[in-house]
C-alpha cells in the first residue's frame, strides 16, 4: 500500500484567523493525505518541534497577522538546523505579492493566495514532495 | 368579508396560479436553481403572498418601533431623529500615527471612534515580549502602557466622544487606561461613553483570542458589568458578539442563535452575582454582522431584536423598557471581500450597509474595499465612509422607519429566523449551556462544519462569488497604494516602553501588582486595583502576568 503524504497545517503568529487552516486541513485530508493541525499561536520553535515528531513530508503555514517576514524565514531557518532539508514547506495567507521573492529565498516553495483552488493545491505538493512516499 | 375569507380567497387563486401560470411559463424558461437558498440554506419561495404570513399579529409580532418587541426598532422615530453612528474601526502602528488617523476620521464625519488594537494587545503582551516578534502595530495600534493611551487620545476629550475598543482577555485594562486618561482630562467618570467588548465567550469558539480559561475569563466579564453599572453610566460594557461568529463560518441562523445564547449566559451570570436584570440589561449591547444577502439579512436583524426583547420580559422578568430593546452595532463583512477586483468590494459594503440600515442598526462600521489586502489605506477608508454618508443621505431609506416591514418575503424570513434561532437555543440549553457547548466542542463544530460547506459550495461554483470563481481576469486593479505599516514602528515601541520602565516609580508598580494579585485569588472585583496599577504605569503584559498566574492559561481545543 502506498504510504499517505504527511502534513503539517501550522499556524504562526498571534492572529487567530483559523478558517482558512481549517479549509485547508479538512481538504487535503479529504484528498487523501494524513493532516495534522497545529492549532493557534504556535513559535517557529514548536512548529519545527511538531515536524520533527510527527515526521512529515509537508509544512503548510498559515499566517494572516502580517509577521509573515519574521516568522516564516525562522521556521526555515529551524529546519535547516535541525536537519529537515527534505521537508517541503509552502505558505498561504495575506502575503502581499512583493514579499515572495525574499520568503522563496527563505526555502518558502510557493506562497498561495485567496482565491486558490485545492486542486492546484494538491497537484503542487504531489509535483514538489522532496521525499519519496 | 372576514379577514379569514379574503385570506382564503387569495390563497385559492395562489394556488390556481401555481397550477396553471406557473408552469406554462416556467415551461419555456426554466429557473436558473432547482433550489434558491440563502446562505443559511433556507428555501426561498419563488413568491411570498399574504399566506405566508398570515399568523402575523401586528401588534404582539412587529408593533410599533420603540416599543415591545421592538420588532421595528429601538427609537420611535429612528433615523429621521438622529442616524445611526458612524463608527470606523482603526488602528496600526504606533498611538501617534493612530491619533492622526482619527483625526482624519473625525474631520472626514465619522461620529464616533473604534480603536483596533495590535495581535500582542489583544492576546495581553507587551510589545517586548518574544511572542510579540513581527507583530507590534501590524494588525492594530500597540497599547503597552497608559502612556500609549494617552498618546492615542491627544487632543480629543473623552466627555466628547464615545470610543469603542474591541478587546477582550484584556477589556478590564484597557478600559481602566480609558479610565484614567478621562480622570487625567478632568473628564467626570459619568460622562465616559463608549463600549468593551468584553464578549469572552464567543472567543473560545469563533474569534479565538482568549487568554484565561472559561471561568476565569466570565468571571472578569462580569467584574467589568458590575464596575460600569455602578461607576460609569453611559459605558456599555459588553457588546455581544456574532461578527466574529460569523467570520468564523457560521451561518446567518447560527450567528443569530449563538450571540443570543451567549447573551443569556452573561445575564444569568450577573443575577447569580446578585444585580437586578433591570440595573445591568440596558446597558448591554449587541454586535452583527452584515452579509450580502440582503433579505435575509435583514431579516436576522429584525428578528434579533423581537427574540430578545421576549426573553428579556418572560425568562428574565425584565420590567423595563430598555432592558428589552436590544441596542445594536454592525459591521460589514470582512470574509465576503475579495482580493480579486478589490474595488467590487465598494459594492458589497454598499450591499451590506443597506442591510444594516434596513435592519436598524444602532451604529455602523462599513469596510474598506481593500481590506482582503492590507489595513484600509486613508482614501479607501473614506470611500468606506462615504458609502454610510450616501445611504444616509441621498437613498431615502433613512427617512422612515422600517421600510420594508409588511413585505410578505421579509416578515416570512423573519419568523423562520425566529423560529430557527430558538431551535438552536433550546439545544444548547438542553447541553446545559454555552459554557458545557464550548468544552465539548458543539459550537467549534457547528461553525467547522458551515465554513466548509460554503467553501465547497464556492469550489463547485453552486455559489458564484464575481471576480473569483466566475468573471476573473488578469490583472487585480487597485487605485490606491496599500497601507504599509512603517519598519520602525516595532523599534519605536520598544524603546518607549524601556524608557518608561526606567522613568515610572518601579516600587509602586509593584506595589499595585501585589494587590492584584490578592484581588484576584479572592471574589474581589479586579476593577479597582488594575486601574491603581494602569495608574502606576503597570503594563498590559505584567497585569497579564500577575492574572496568568492566578488564572492560568487557555489550552485551545482543536476541532477540525
Amino acid at each position: 500500500m502506498e504510504k499517505k503524504i504527511r502534513v503539517l497545517v501550522a499556524k504562526p503568529g498571534l492572529d487567530s484567523h483559523d478558517r482558512g487552516a481549517k479549509f485547508i486541513a479538512r481538504a487535503l485530508r479529504d484528498a487523501g493525505m494524513e493532516v495534522i493541525y497545529t492549532g493557534l499561536r504556535q513559535t517557529p520553535e514548536s512548529i519545527v518541534a511538531a515536524a520533527l515528531q510527527e515526521d512529515v513530508d509537508v509544512i503548510a503555514l498559515s499566517i494572516l497577522s502580517g509577521a509573515h517576514m519574521t516568522l516564516l524565514p525562522m521556521v526555515t531557518t529551524l529546519l535547516t538546523q535541525k536537519g529537515l532539508k527534505d521537508v517541503l514547506v509552502i505558505a498561504g495567507g495575506i502575503i502581499p505579492d512583493e514579499d515572495v521573492p525574499a520568503l522563496k529565498e527563505a526555502g518558502i516553495a510557493e506562497v498561495f493566495g485567496p482565491g486558490m483552488k485545492i486542486d492546484e493545491l494538491v497537484k503542487f505538493i504531489n509535483d514538489n514532495l522532496k521525499r519519496k512516499t | 368579508m372576514s379577514k379569514k375569507k379574503e385570506l382564503k380567497r387569495i390563497k385559492d387563486a395562489e394556488d390556481e396560479w401555481e397550477k396553471t401560470v406557473v408552469p406554462q411559463w416556467v415551461g419555456t424558461t426554466p429557473e436558473r436553481k432547482e433550489r434558491f437558498t440563502t446562505v443559511s440554506n433556507i428555501d426561498i419561495k419563488r413568491l411570498y403572498s399574504p399566506s405566508d404570513i398570515k399568523d402575523l399579529d401586528y401588534l404582539n409580532d412587529l408593533g410599533f418601533p420603540g416599543d415591545f418587541p421592538f420588532t421595528r426598532g429601538i427609537h420611535a422615530t429612528m433615523y429621521r431623529g438622529r442616524l445611526w453612528t458612524m463608527r470606523q474601526f482603526s488602528g496600526f502602528g504606533t498611538a501617534k500615527e493612530t491619533n492622526a488617523r482619527f483625526k482624519y476620521l473625525i474631520r472626514e464625519g465619522e461620529t464616533g471612534l473604534s480603536i483596533a488594537f495590535d495581535y500582542p494587545t489583544i492576546m495581553g503582551y507587551d510589545s517586548d515580549d518574544p511572542l510579540s516578534r513581527g507583530e507590534v502595530g501590524v494588525c492594530g495600534v500597540a497599547v503597552s502602557s497608559l502612556r500609549d493611551m494617552e498618546t492615542l487620545f491627544d487632543g480629543i476629550n473623552l466627555g466628547k466622544v464615545s470610543t469603542s475598543m474591541t478587546i477582550n482577555g484584556p477589556a478590564a485594562m484597557l478600559l481602566a487606561k480609558y479610565i484614567a486618561v478621562g480622570d487625567k482630562q478632568g473628564v467626570p467618570r459619568e460622562l465616559l461613553s463608549g463600549t468593551t467588548q468584553n464578549d469572552m465567550l464567543k472567543e473560545f469558539f469563533a474569534q479565538k483570542l482568549s487568554i484565561f480559561p472559561p471561568k476565569p475569563s466570565l468571571r472578569l466579564v462580569i467584574d467589568i458589568i458590575e464596575y460600569c453599572t455602578k461607576h460609569l453610566p453611559r459605558w456599555n460594557p459588553v457588546s455581544i458578539s456574532g461578527y466574529h461568529i460569523r467570520e468564523a463560518g457560521a451561518n446567518a441562523v447560527q450567528e443569530l442563535a449563538f450571540t443570543i445564547a451567549d447573551g443569556i449566559t452573561y445575564v444569568e451570570s450577573m443575577m447569580e452575582r446578585g444585580l437586578a436584570v433591570d440595573d445591568f440589561a440596558p446597558r448591554m449591547s449587541f454586535f452583527f454582522a452584515a452579509h450580502n444577502n440582503l433579505p435575509e439579512e435583514i431579516a436576522k436583524f429584525r428578528a434579533a431584536r423581537r427574540i430578545w426583547a421576549r426573553l428579556m420580559r418572560d425568562r428574565f422578568g425584565a420590567k423595563e423598557k430598555r432592558s428589552m430593546w436590544m441596542r445594536m452595532h454592525v459591521q460589514t463583512s470582512g470574509c465576503t471581500l475579495t482580493a480579486q477586483q478589490p474595488i467590487n468590494n465598494i459594492i458589497r459594503t454598499t450591499l451590506q450597509t443597506l442591510a444594516a440600515v434596513l435592519g436598524g442598526t444602532q451604529s455602523l462600521h462599513t469596510n474598506s474595499f481593500d481590506e482582503a489586502l492590507a489595513l484600509p489605506s486613508e482614501e479607501a477608508v473614506r470611500v468606506a465612509l462615504r458609502t454610510q454618508q450616501i445611504i444616509a443621505h441621498e437613498s431615502g431609506v433613512a427617512e422612515t422607519v422600517d421600510l420594508l416591514a409588511g413585505s410578505y418575503c421579509i416578515e416570512a424570513l423573519t419568523d423562520e429566523m425566529e423560529e430557527k434561532a430558538l431551535q438552536y437555543i433550546d439545544k444548547i440549553d438542553a447541553i446545559g449551556g454555552v459554557i458545557p457547548g464550548i468544552e465539548e466542542g458543539f459550537f467549534q463544530k457547528e461553525i467547522a462544519d458551515s465554513s466548509y460547506k460554503y467553501q465547497k459550495e464556492i469550489e463547485r461554483k453552486e455559489r458564484i462569488i464575481v471576480g473569483t470563481n466566475e468573471y476573473a481576469v488578469e490583472e487585480d486593479w487597485l487605485p490606491f497604494k496599500r497601507l504599509k505599516i512603517r519598519p520602525e514602528v516595532e523599534r519605536e515601541q520598544l524603546a518607549n516602553l524601556s524608557g518608561l520602565k526606567r522613568r515610572r516609580d518601579n516600587a509602586k508598580a509593584k506595589a499595585t501588582l501585589d494587590a492584584l494579585h490578592k484581588a484576584a485569588d479572592s471574589d474581589e472585583n479586579v476593577m479597582p486595583t488594575i486601574i491603581e496599577a494602569v495608574k502606576a504605569y503597570a503594563t498590559l503584559g505584567e497585569i497579564c502576568n500577575v492574572l496568568r498566574e492566578v488564572f492560568g492559561k487557555y489550552e485551545e481545543l482543536i476541532v477540525i
